[in-house]
């Protein structure tokens, strides 16, 4: 398929369908304005689906529609453009689906693909712990089989992104007592609405709550809602954060371009566009976000058959978290004193949550001091402590 | 866009990296970069952005930013840079087709070692030029001094850009470095593997021929020329940062203090890991712009106008000049009390960051001039 066609494709859709009860949410949702419209933003993924743009990249076999990355990527970037919202399927789509099409039974797939593919059901992921954040393997949350096969969960899970809103967790659980690192885990598909589960939300530093600690108290699931075998469990979870190969954090751009934007007119607006030295950073922000494109469009090319390390795709998590840090900075010190008050202004209140939400980025899905650490040892060879 | 290298791309720059390896001058005896330089001429290398009709290899910004980052890796001392990625852009963008048919098969195939002669630092701006043109009868007489020009002391014909006397405009003359008039004396520079001389022109008579710009695009030719020669530097800067960063890692994994490699530090480790993060960023920003300014020189659809050129362009610039000083800076303090000494390879890519940092725009004027289009929209 012709690409410029597809993109063409894309956004009339988005022009003829993001509009009306829908409108409200252009720009909207997304890391750092979860809360916003939650329940609208689920209507808009069955209204997504039924427009055929959910799950893009799966094989057809599965529901999907095999695209190749370029005409993914180019779905993401229009679709931002269009300023589509934040997606509350995405954990579904992105990380359980692959996880499932690659290592779970045919049942699983008929069970749970649907459900995903139409934006009937939500999921979130249960990997992190208190006592396990860096150190992911130090999971302490235990599983185990009651005689009639189904699985209980006695632990505790936290930063999970969305739990209030999903329906399903997955989870990585110790199932071999005694057990340390690796080995002895399991990975289990757990149903969120039972009374052995228990979601408090965690109040982040920007007053909203869009993450939670998940308390399982023998909180059951069947005993077919294993994939892989009982101590394959982080195998299982490694192949699934292999699955997301970057086609929805390139889309992340398109957002970042768009915050640049706002940012540009804001300084453009109260004068901050005179100051030499604000001028050279918004040159410097400019230019570190084509850095990120061109890095991302590198992370395309073709390899096929080579098993060599992709530097490009190693520092990118570090790349973009740390010059999306920056440019919330930038942003403050564009707005100045009016930062200090909560805006209603659009550009205002988002280049706001960017200062404070990117804070974040830097910490979730492998820390900056982590990422490095990553870099050094698979892209430089550097050996391990 | 596809940034994925063909086979022939690939094969130049494997070609390239074993050649450079052994034959790398940086070194060695000044009295050897003669032979260095023919060689490269011999390989084609300075052909390779000359159109198919005037003999040359007819390929694009891709092809000869390979050679560049591979160059700039072993910090080779030749008139390459000077006389393919400055004189021959200068006539290509700038030249009259007359003068291109002339001149371009020399500097192609190495007849001929060039520079070209801007403002400070080739500044392409017309009030920066220091070099005054003066009608005579057909000819003309030039006039003035250019206080820093690129030369390495092969150079056979400088293209000077010189302000026409009583006219806003300005020309594009050849003058050969022996001409009556001409005064060339080598400058004592830190960065050695770039060598640079002082060129006095006092009244030195040119003819007609010698004109070489087409009137109608030299102003807008030279700017091009700037801005295209910045991404191949930035190019040659990749390749600095590269090899920074090969130091580093090496030095760091041999070298044992309290009874272990200094690379299992995670202090180590994560200074290292951060000029991966640059140069990588860097790298694919200038790969990704050259594929691009490729394209646009193949299709009218892609064609890139002069602003969308500049910005493309200045990202590369800007993230090549800060991460092959990043890099050049670490690998100095990486290798610790060596780091500092002669012998030691690092302060060879100090030098050159620090060097290629101020010519064709400092960072901070790439990104004001990026910043006025950013931000002062009518």
């Amino acid at each position: 398929m012709n690409e410029q066609e597809f993109r063409k494709e894309v956004a009339a859709w988005m022009a003829t369908h993001l509009v009306g009860r829908f409108a409200c949410l252009k720009h909207r949702g997304g890391p750092g304005d979860e809360e916003a419209y939650p329940a609208l933003r689920k209507e808009w993924e069955q209204e997504m689906a039924s427009g055929g743009w959910v799950g893009l990249g799966w094989p057809k076999e599965h529901g999907g529609r095999d695209l190749p990355l370029a005409l993914q990527l180019a779905f993401h970037e229009e679709y931002v453009r269009a300023g589509g919202p934040g997606r509350m399927g995405h954990i579904g789509e992105t990380l359980t689906a692959p996880t499932l099409i690659a290592l779970g039974t045919p049942e699983q797939q008929r069970r749970f693909l649907p459900g995903i593919r139409e934006g009937r059901e939500y999921w979130a992921q249960g990997y992190s712990e208190p006592g396990a954040g860096s150190d992911l393997a130090a999971i302490s949350t235990r599983c185990w089989q009651d005689e009639d096969g189904r699985w209980r969960l006695q632990g505790q899970k936290v930063w999970t992104s969305l739990a209030h809103e999903s329906d399903w967790i997955f989870v990585i659980a110790r199932s071999t007592p005694g057990s340390v690192g690796r080995e002895g885990l399991s990975f289990l598909l757990v149903p969120l609405d039972q009374p052995g589960i228990e979601i408090h939300p965690i109040r982040q530093l920007t007053g909203e709550a869009e993450f939670n600690s998940v308390f399982f108290d023998g909180a059951v699931t069947e005993a077919d809602c294993i994939v892989g075998q009982p101590g394959e469990g982080w195998k299982v979870a490694m192949a699934l954060l292999g699955f997301e190969r970057g086609v929805s954090t390139l889309g992340q751009q398109m957002h970042f371009s768009h915050e640049l934007q706002l940012l540009l007119e804001v300084a453009r607006a109260n004068g901050a566009a005179q100051d030499p030295a604000i001028r050279q950073r918004i040159a410097d922000a400019w230019i570190g976000l084509q850095g990120l494109r061109y890095n991302g469009l590198r992370m395309l090319e073709d390899d096929t058959g080579s098993t060599k390390v992709r530097p490009e795709a190693l520092i990118y998590k570090y790349a973009w978290s740390n010059w999306h840090r920056d440019l919330g900075q930038l942003a403050m010190d564009v707005i100045g004193v009016a930062g200090d008050v909560r805006s209603d202004e659009d550009a205002v209140r988002r280049l706001q949550q960017v200062f404070f939400f990117s804070r974040s980025d830097t910490i979730y899905a492998g820390t900056n001091e982590i990422q490095l650490n990553i870099i050094s040892e698979r892209g430089l060879g550097m050996p391990r402590g | 866009m596809n940034l994925t290298l063909s086979d022939e791309q690939r094969a130049l720059q494997e070609t390239a990296a074993d050649f450079l390896a052994e034959q790398g001058n940086a070194r060695k005896d000044v009295q050897d970069d003669a032979g260095l330089w023919a060689h490269i001429v011999e390989l084609g290398w300075a052909a390779v952005q000359v159109p198919e009709e005037l003999d040359g290899l007819g390929l694009g910004a891709v092809e000869l930013g390979l050679l560049m980052e591979e160059m700039g890796r072993r910090l080779v001392r030749t008139p390459f840079f000077s006389t393919v990625v400055l004189a021959q852009t200068a006539l290509l963008q700038a030249g009259s087709a007359h003068a291109q048919q002339r001149c371009l098969p020399a500097l192609a195939f190495g007849a001929q070692a060039a520079t070209l002669i801007l403002g400070p630092g080739l500044d392409a701006d017309p009030a920066t030029l220091t070099v005054h043109a003066r009608r005579d009868g057909e000819g003309w007489h030039l006039h003035g001094e250019a206080a820093q020009v690129l030369d390495d002391g092969q150079i056979d014909v400088a293209y000077v850009a010189a302000r026409l006397e009583g006219d806003a405009a300005i020309g594009l003359f050849e003058v050969q470095a022996g001409a009556t008039g001409v005064e060339r004396t080598p400058l004592e520079v830190w960065d050695l593997t770039r060598p640079q001389a002082r060129w006095c022109f006092d009244e030195v008579r040119v003819d007609a021929e010698a004109r070489v710009d087409d009137a109608d695009k030299v102003c807008a030719g030279l700017v091009r020329t700037r801005v295209l020669a910045a991404l191949q530097l930035a190019a040659e800067q990749v390749g600095g940062a590269a090899q920074c960063l090969q130091l580093a890692v090496d030095y760091t994994k041999e070298r044992v203090q309290f009874g272990r490699p200094v690379a299992t530090f995670q202090a180590v480790k994560h200074r290292v890991a951060e000029m991966m993060v640059r140069m990588e960023t860097a790298r694919s920003t200038v790969r990704g712009v050259m594929a691009r300014v490729a394209a646009a020189a193949e299709s009218d659809a892609a064609a890139l106008d002069d602003a969308a050129l500049f910005a493309e362009v200045s990202a590369a610039r800007v993230l090549a000049t800060e991460a092959y000083r990043y890099c050049a800076q670490e690998a100095i303090q990486l290798h610790g009390g060596v780091g500092f000494t002669w012998e030691y390879d690092p302060q060879l890519h100090f030098k050159r960051a620090q060097w290629a940092s101020q010519w064709l725009g400092a960072s901070s004027a790439w990104r004001e001039t990026l910043a006025a289009q950013l931000l002062d929209v009518a």
